[in-house]
């Protein structure tokens, strides 16, 4: 039996029958992560030694017949944007390469009360700024299932952490789809919930309006047992939701024939077949489980893209103006005055699209453009979440590609941001109207071995109202029990 | 091209940021591009509108405020920890206002 293998339900009843050890979960991950991460480079930071004392405690609860939480013994890895109390938090940015957290992230908190075992943190986009990984201050990461292209960002560590068999589940952060693109780059299964849902207090704030922490999972069922862990109101965090959090797990297996799910003509206008042909096939399939295929509309869609790189830069430049040398983090070597040393430490420890997001956002909050941009972009972003309400009056579930393109060459799109920006288009829509979202597996692209093409993953998107993350989880259960994530 | 360099080292200043030639010159195109793209909001009219500054949806709408309770917090070793420099237990920075 390949430990490494389990998914998080075959974790809980191995553990349970005492076939297996938490110790011994741990450590085959351990071992694997020193064989495999060297080629795909996941991680930043292990935390073996955290892993292994929870494992002890798990183990030591199952041998006395106390009961355990419903992630006991679970290896599990966390975005490095993501606080981890005496570990190493980068955010993937020189600026905090030293840093240690002071106090765990909620959702670390509640992971950990589970019975989780934190195996370490994961590589991202600088800030949780990117879709491909590459702008992490230290290294890319590579796709465990082609180590010559990105994993998807900004969460790509913790996406092919979990592909690469290197945790069993993991968290990762959303803010325009930095967990449901990796996601489906990656082949598995990434979720954001409502806005709201799972609570911010310890996740490194990039564009607090539009910021998620949400699960990654080889199920949907691991997904939903991770979410309902995570998920709740926190007093540390204001904007987090009072509404009760269902039991997602005991919710999956509802039939869903006869659930309206709606396809949002404007994401197929212009969509390659690599990847229509397989959405195509998945609607074709959530049809055969006797869901009602309707068609909706969201008519701003082409305005999304605008909108959420207006919003999120001018929130980033916001937040990211707490890096100045002075509490925590680097600070510049050689400098004259106070105001010297704020701008050569920001220089010295921000990457380029960092900087350039920061600029971007400085410059629509200026003055004299701050109506212009900023307050327009808001506007439309009413706009936007109004389509969302309008289509989901006319169907459950909203279907969608969750990338245009598969995993692209690392170093193919770096030199255009404009072009890398406009690949979220599919996903930043469902973050500035706040509503939940799930990417998950949906068949590979065709390939050509002949032009030593392969065959690629290909993500399909699941959208649903405000709070109503039990009937997403649902669908995509159901989904994947129509014969796997693998369609072809 | 619509944005100038000199606009450029304008909201570099703002940003506190220290960019080089080289990264001026090579960001002006890119960021160019941007707002060149973003423009396309202004195909729509938003005269009626309202702006949406957060995500309001029902049973995230209790933003009331907790109690004024003294509850724990860091201790000034731990506020301290990251700090790049410090003394006294306080965090060290330059001098900010010149003697006369």
């Amino acid at each position: 039996m390949d430990l490494t293998d389990l998914t998080l339900a075959e974790v809980r009843d191995l553990l349970k029958r005492k076939a297996v050890s938490a110790a011994e979960l741990v450590r085959a991950h351990l071992e694997r992560i020193e064989c495999v991460d060297p080629e795909v480079r996941a991680y930043l930071t292990l935390s073996p030694e955290r892993a292994m004392a929870q494992a002890v405690r798990v183990d030591r609860a199952i041998a006395a017949g106390e009961p355990v939480g419903p992630l006991a013994g679970v290896p599990t890895a966390v975005k490095d944007v993501i606080l981890t109390r005496g570990v190493r938090t980068t955010c993937g940015s020189k600026i905090l390469e030293n840093y240690i957290a002071p106090y765990d992230a909620t959702a670390v908190t509640r992971l950990e009360a589970a019975g989780a075992c934190v195996l370490g943190k994961t590589n991202c986009d600088e800030f949780a700024m990117g879709s491909s990984t590459e702008n992490s201050g230290f290294f890319p990461t590579h796709n465990p299932h082609d180590l010559t292209r990105v994993p998807g960002g900004s969460s790509g560590g913790s996406a092919a952490a979990v592909a690469a068999k290197l945790a069993t589940v993991a968290l990762g952060s959303d803010t325009g789809g930095s967990i449901r693109q990796p996601a489906a780059l990656c082949e598995v299964a990434g979720m954001m919930g409502t806005y709201g849902r799972v609570s911010r207090f310890g996740l490194v704030a990039f564009a607090s309006s539009l910021d998620h922490i949400g699960p990654f999972g080889r199920s949907v069922r691991d997904v939903a047992a991770v979410l309902k862990v995570i998920a709740g109101r926190d007093p540390n965090d204001s904007t987090s939701a009072e509404a009760p959090v269902p039991d997602y797990e005991f919710e999956l297996e509802k039939d869903v024939s006869g659930m309206r799910v709606g396809v949002p003509k404007e994401y197929f206008a212009g969509l390659s077949s690599d990847i229509g042909d397989n959405i195509q096939n998945g609607i074709d399939r959530l049809g055969k489980l006797g869901c009602r295929i309707v068609s909706v509309s969201l008519p701003h869609t082409e305005y999304a893209v605008a909108c959420y790189y207006l919003i999120a830069t001018a929130e980033a430049s916001s937040n990211l103006a707490r890096y100045d040398g002075v509490r925590y983090g680097l600070r510049a070597q050689e400098y004259g005055d106070l105001r010297e040393m704020y701008e050569r430490t920001r220089d010295t420890g921000f990457g380029p699209e960092v900087k350039r997001r920061i600029m971007l956002g400085t410059y629509a909050l200026s003055s004299g453009y701050y109506d212009a941009y900023y307050l327009r972009a808001q506007k439309v972003r009413s706009l936007l979440a109004r389509d969302f309400t309008e289509a989901f009056e006319h169907a459950e579930v909203i279907v969608a590609p969750t990338s245009p393109v598969p995993a692209f060459k690392l170093g193919e799109r770096t030199e255009d941001p404009l072009q890398m920006y406009l690949a979220d288009i599919y996903t930043v829509t469902a973050s500035l109207a706040g509503i939940p979202g799930i990417s998950v597996p949906c068949g590979r692209t065709p390939g050509d071995a002949a032009k030593g093409q392969p065959a690629l993953p290909v993500g399909m998107q699941l959208l649903a109202r405000h709070f109503d993350e039990a009937r997403l989880l649902n669908v995509a259960y159901a989904f994947e029990q129509t014969g796997g994530f693998d369609l072809q | 091209m619509a944005l100038s360099e000199k606009e450029v080292r304008y909201v570099a200043e703002l940003a506190h940021l220290k960019l080089s030639d080289e990264e001026v010159r090579r960001f002006l195109p890119q960021l160019d591009s941007v707002l060149q793209y973003v423009t396309k909001l202004n195909e729509l009219d938003i005269k009626d509108v309202e702006p949406m500054a957060q995500v309001l949806v029902e049973g995230s709408a209790d933003f009331a405020l907790r109690s004024d309770a003294t509850q724990k917090t860091f201790t000034p070793e731990e506020a301290l920890s990251n700090a790049p420099e410090r003394g006294d237990g306080l965090f060290r920075v330059p001098r900010v206002i010149e003697k006369e």
